[in-house]
């Protein structure tokens, strides 16, 4: 009874503390004014229509390799946990053909959209985040039809760890050749709207997809063993 | 928009009252992705002023004015980086809740005592 | 016209996360979970945030839903039955 007494203490305290905060809330009319300044000045500086992008990979791009970072730490913790279990018993039953036909006129096409999201980071809602999910949702149907197909590890250790350093490695050739950490205009910035515009940021941002959908990858193949 | 700040607020208390007192530990963990989604509902919420775009800026906004037509993007970007962590929280838990099982072949955290005073 | 369409979203989001924590069957409680961040990502497209809701949606209805599901895999084939 004590027990419900607590939980019905500290329930009606977090009420008690965010009731304020609904209630007084007026919603803002004009941007704050950090935000402005990206806004009046993010497309001449750095080159890319898509705001979004232009502050994760550049204005905050040491907050993105903190990201990264925690990422392949919950992967490396996920394996090591995992190596030393049994593997599953359970039927493993082929699929129908209707799936198995169906994934092998699919996966191309999700595998090139995953790819077209972050390239085209800089210009459309989209990026090397949602792009590298895109990637590994496409693997996870191919691994949910044919059940005992298996992706190959090496390739998936090389994909990653070129990912990340040729991160880490852009990032330095920016303190050489321009700015500083992370600066995008090693490369030419161009016309903003093109393709090959913002500078390195088309190529930062693959690099991120690729590295976040082998992890994912890396994820759905320990847990399914 | 009020209402969404609060619907975010409620979808914690829900999370906070789940992981208190449900004794499945599969239950707590998805407590926990519920408070996660909350707290992101909030966040974004705060950066969403009244009739404006979304922060791109290409032909449909005006260049020089664009400070006037967008929403505000830095709430944008802290949720993107929670999200992703968020997935991998959640899954590293799953994992020690796996290990967890198959130890003492029970999911009620009422069994797993050995630290209690 | 808008508030309309929040307030019917906001009342099955917290309708399916009660779902979710009181059933007692556990596949129930994943997809509710898995219905709620779907929501959540419509809600993000009402609020401007096209980038937002591109990756809650591929990350929240989609991988962890799979995450949650192979786990609850492991879980019934090593022991024989969940408790």
């Amino acid at each position: 009874m004590g027990k419900r007494i607590i939980i019905s203490l500290t329930l009606a305290l977090f009420l008690y503390i965010s009731l304020p905060f609904v209630m007084d809330f007026t919603p803002a009319d004009k941007l704050a004014p950090l935000s402005e300044q990206y806004a009046r000045d993010g497309v001449r500086e750095v080159g890319a229509q898509n705001l979004v992008t232009a502050v994760i990979v550049t204005y905050r791009g040491l907050d993105t390799l903190g990201e990264i970072a925690v990422l392949f730490i919950a992967t490396a913790g996920i394996g090591f946990i995992l190596s030393r279990g049994n593997t599953t018993k359970g039927q493993k039953r082929e699929s129908s053909r209707i799936l198995q036909t169906g994934v092998r006129v699919l996966l191309p096409l999700i595998l090139m959209f995953g790819v077209y999201i972050f390239i085209n980071g800089h210009l459309t809602p989209g990026g090397g985040f949602q792009g590298g999910v895109v990637i590994a949702t496409g693997i996870l149907v191919f691994l949910l039809v044919h059940p005992r197909g298996k992706i190959h590890s090496l390739i998936l250790q090389v994909l990653e760890s070129i990912s990340g350093f040729g991160y880490v490695f852009l990032g330095l050739l920016g303190i050489f050749l321009a700015g500083g950490f992370l600066d995008n205009s090693i490369l030419p910035l161009g016309q903003a709207g093109q393709l090959f515009s913002a500078g390195a940021i088309p190529i930062i941002y693959s690099l991120i997809g690729l590295k976040v959908g082998s992890e994912l990858v890396n994820i759905i193949k320990y847990l399914k063993q | 928009m009020q209402l969404v700040t609060a619907l975010g607020f409620i979808l914690v208390i829900i999370g906070i009252w789940g992981m208190l007192t449900r004794k499945n530990m599969i239950k707590i963990v998805i407590g926990f992705s519920l408070i996660d989604t909350g707290i992101h509902i909030i966040m974004v919420s705060i950066g969403y002023i009244k009739g404006r775009t979304a922060p791109i800026i290409n032909e449909a906004v005006d260049r020089t004015n664009a400070a006037m037509e967008i929403v505000d993007p830095i709430p944008s970007v802290l949720v993107l980086t929670a999200i992703v962590i968020g997935l991998a929280v959640t899954a590293l838990m799953l994992v020690y809740v796996t290990r967890l099982y198959k130890h003492k072949n029970s999911l009620n955290i009422d069994d797993y005592g050995e630290l209690k005073w | 016209m808008e508030f309309i369409i929040i307030l019917v979203i906001a009342i099955i989001m917290i309708m399916a996360a009660i779902l979710a924590l009181y059933t007692d069957n556990l596949v129930t409680a994943i997809i509710s979970a898995g219905v709620v961040s779907l929501l959540a990502s419509v809600l993000y497209l009402l609020l401007s945030a096209p980038d937002v809701a591109m990756t809650e949606a591929a990350i929240g209805s989609g991988l962890t839903t799979v995450v949650f599901l192979y786990a609850l895999n492991k879980i019934r084939n090593s022991g024989g039955e969940d408790g």
